[in-house]
């Protein structure tokens, strides 16, 4: 494996050249991931230290004038966890995520086993199924605002052609209804990333399992219940992690659609750090919030680990 | 030993008829018919923005289900309220996409090639990146850029948006370089080839396709950015289409048929990549996640 430059080295240079390299090599080695280990510190690294610092601190609209932020112990997260909304966006959070990814991880699983099966166009079907993941969310947003409209939206006439709902439900627009709403798009919005990723979990099981569970008379719902799901496992645990972190951090969708409201009944944790930050210029309590979803983060990401390494110990 | 639950009882069970009945065409062409219809509902809300991106303007949009007299006034007005924004998006989702790949792939090279102290720090961190919440990031770089004067300005968005595109195209390339046999970098060595020119000139060429998935992906990350937009500009001058499309729904009595040609716009790099590059974000949509 030469390249002709490397032939073109005159041979009696080569030691000293050699030497030098060798010198030079851990350098050499740290250049590749300096970049990298830089942009890390500065754009993750310092967010994470910042965050934790700027949260017991006060921030007020003065602040990015005169530059004083006094330090102000746990009087944030005070203001935090005594604030009604925040319990409030706790609980629109747990339910936002829980039912979101029920839902996307049911019917993406569906999708998904129905995919395996071979037929014509099946490869595009799917293909072209990754398009709503790949839209811009506030895109998304802004067509399901247009959908869910009360007076003209197309959801409100259908279906009230089909004689279902006699007035028009205010689907973004009343509390009752506007998290059901919200939770509906952002189904639709993961059902693409859960079919991509459990669909590619299925491919890797190899069909002799199936051929031989048929042997011994499992087919359909036991075939699945006991070949399937076993061996699916890790898949499904990583498809549901990576829903919890990115589902309880998301922000474009629910602003787009509805901002928090009406009335907060679309508030989460996210959409009220952003509010306390960015509207109210309370950068502390918004630090505070963030720091909250940083925690649940974790703590998922913790079980999640714990749950592997048993699951290894066991297999 | 035959399937019980494939077969009414009274046919002739073999071992062979359930394998050719679940196969058969009728079969076959009824599983298209159905996935036709699965996939026909979860676009149909891409549908109906294209349709009604095409309806004449006003803010009572009459639905109708097909655009039979298409009517352009919507994307006239589009482009005249949001061309610059798409300018800006444009220039920003491409010097992401770049920045994301310069600084990467050195990593992602060094990562899978050779063992470093602290590589298994800034593999782990690169794992967590991925969790922060964007919020937080946007947190803590307001006011950083505020003291920086970073801004409303380009830069300081490309510098942002990359944070979904970095860490994603470090994993997505480092997991294409570790299947690159280690000793062939090895004997490029022994041949006094340093690791500078062994990346450049032979790691480089062969992972060409891991680094078109991950600047495709760090293109639309970027793209779709909307949260560092609305965090990061506070004026008109640098606005990314995503904060102009926000903006446009939020006004009270919103003209759907410009807003909805402003939305087809903003969806077409997503289409003509998926459609141009239907094999890379294949790679993408799982090489990401499950790695």
């Amino acid at each position: 494996m030469t390249t002709t430059t490397d032939a073109a080295v005159p041979a009696a240079h080569a030691p000293p050249r050699r030497r030098r390299r060798m010198d030079g090599s851990a350098a050499v080695r740290y250049g590749f991931i300096a970049p990298a280990a830089i942009y890390l510190a500065l754009f993750f690294g310092f967010p994470i230290v910042k965050n934790f610092t700027m949260s017991f601190q006060e921030y007020t609209s003065a602040t990015f004038f005169s530059g004083e932020a006094p330090f102000v112990g746990l009087a944030n997260y005070a203001a935090v966890f005594a604030d009604p909304i925040f319990a409030k966006a706790l609980a629109n959070t747990a339910i936002f995520t829980v039912v979101s990814i029920a839902g996307q991880f049911v019917i993406g699983m569906g999708l998904a086993l129905f995919f395996r099966k071979s037929f014509p166009l099946s490869g595009l079907l799917r293909s072209m199924l990754l398009l709503p993941w790949l839209l811009p969310m506030i895109v998304s947003a802004a067509v399901w605002r247009w959908i869910l409209e009360q007076d003209s939206g197309i959801l409100n006439q259908s279906l009230k052609a089909i004689g279902l709902i006699s007035a028009p439900i205010p689907w973004l627009t009343s509390s009752d209804t506007a998290l059901i709403a919200v939770v509906m798009v952002n189904i639709w919005l993961g059902i693409p990333f859960n079919v991509v990723l459990l669909y590619s979990g299925l491919q890797a099981i190899p069909t002799e399992l199936y051929e031989a569970a048929e042997i011994d008379g499992a087919t359909g719902w036991s075939s699945f219940r006991f070949v399937t799901l076993p061996l699916l496992r890790p898949v499904v645990s990583v498809v549901l992690l990576l829903g919890v972190i990115y589902t309880i951090k998301v922000l474009d969708l629910i602003l787009g659609l509805t901002g928090g409201g009406p009335a907060n009944a679309t508030q989460t944790i996210a959409t009220r750090s952003y509010e306390m930050s960015f509207i109210e210029f309370d950068f502390g309590q918004g630090a505070a919030l963030g720091n909250v979803l940083i925690v649940i983060a974790l703590l998922f990401s913790v079980v999640y680990l714990r749950a592997n390494s048993r699951a290894m110990k066991e297999g | 030993m035959t399937t019980t639950l494939e077969h009414r009882p009274g046919t002739a069970p073999s071992r062979h008829r359930p394998v050719l009945s679940r196969n058969s065409p009728t079969r076959r062409g009824l599983r298209t018919a159905l996935g036709i219809v699965f996939i026909a509902i979860m676009l149909f809300p891409i549908y109906w923005m294209v349709n009604a991106s095409l309806a004449p303007g006003g803010n009572t949009l009459n639905a109708q289900l097909l655009p039979l007299n298409p009517d352009f006034s919507g994307y006239a007005s589009a482009i005249s309220d949001q061309g610059q924004n798409l300018v800006t998006s444009l220039i920003v989702a491409v010097g992401a996409a770049i920045l994301s790949l310069v600084i990467a792939t050195p990593c992602a090279y060094a990562l899978a090639q050779f063992p470093i102290r602290g590589s298994g720090v800034v593999l782990f961190v690169v794992l967590i990146a991925q969790m922060i919440p964007g919020i937080v990031i946007a947190n803590a770089l307001y006011t950083a850029y505020n003291t920086v004067g970073l801004l409303n300005t380009i830069p300081g968005l490309i510098l942002a948006d990359a944070t979904a595109g970095i860490p994603f195209s470090i994993l997505i390339i480092r997991a294409f370089m570790e299947s690159f046999p280690k000793e062939i970098v090895e004997a490029a060595h022994i041949d006094g080839c340093g690791h500078v020119r062994a990346f450049w000139s032979i790691v480089l060429p062969v992972s060409i396709n891991s680094l078109i998935t991950a600047g495709i992906f760090s293109f639309l990350f970027a793209w779709s950015d909307f949260l560092m937009a609305l965090t990061l500009t506070t004026g008109e001058t640098i606005r990314p289409v995503t904060l102009g499309l926000y903006n446009y729904i939020g006004t009270n009595d919103t003209d759907w048929s410009s807003v909805m040609a402003t939305a087809v716009i903003a969806s077409v790099p997503a289409v003509a990549l998926m459609i141009a590059a239907q094999k890379y974000i294949a790679a993408g949509a799982t090489g990401g996640a499950v790695k």
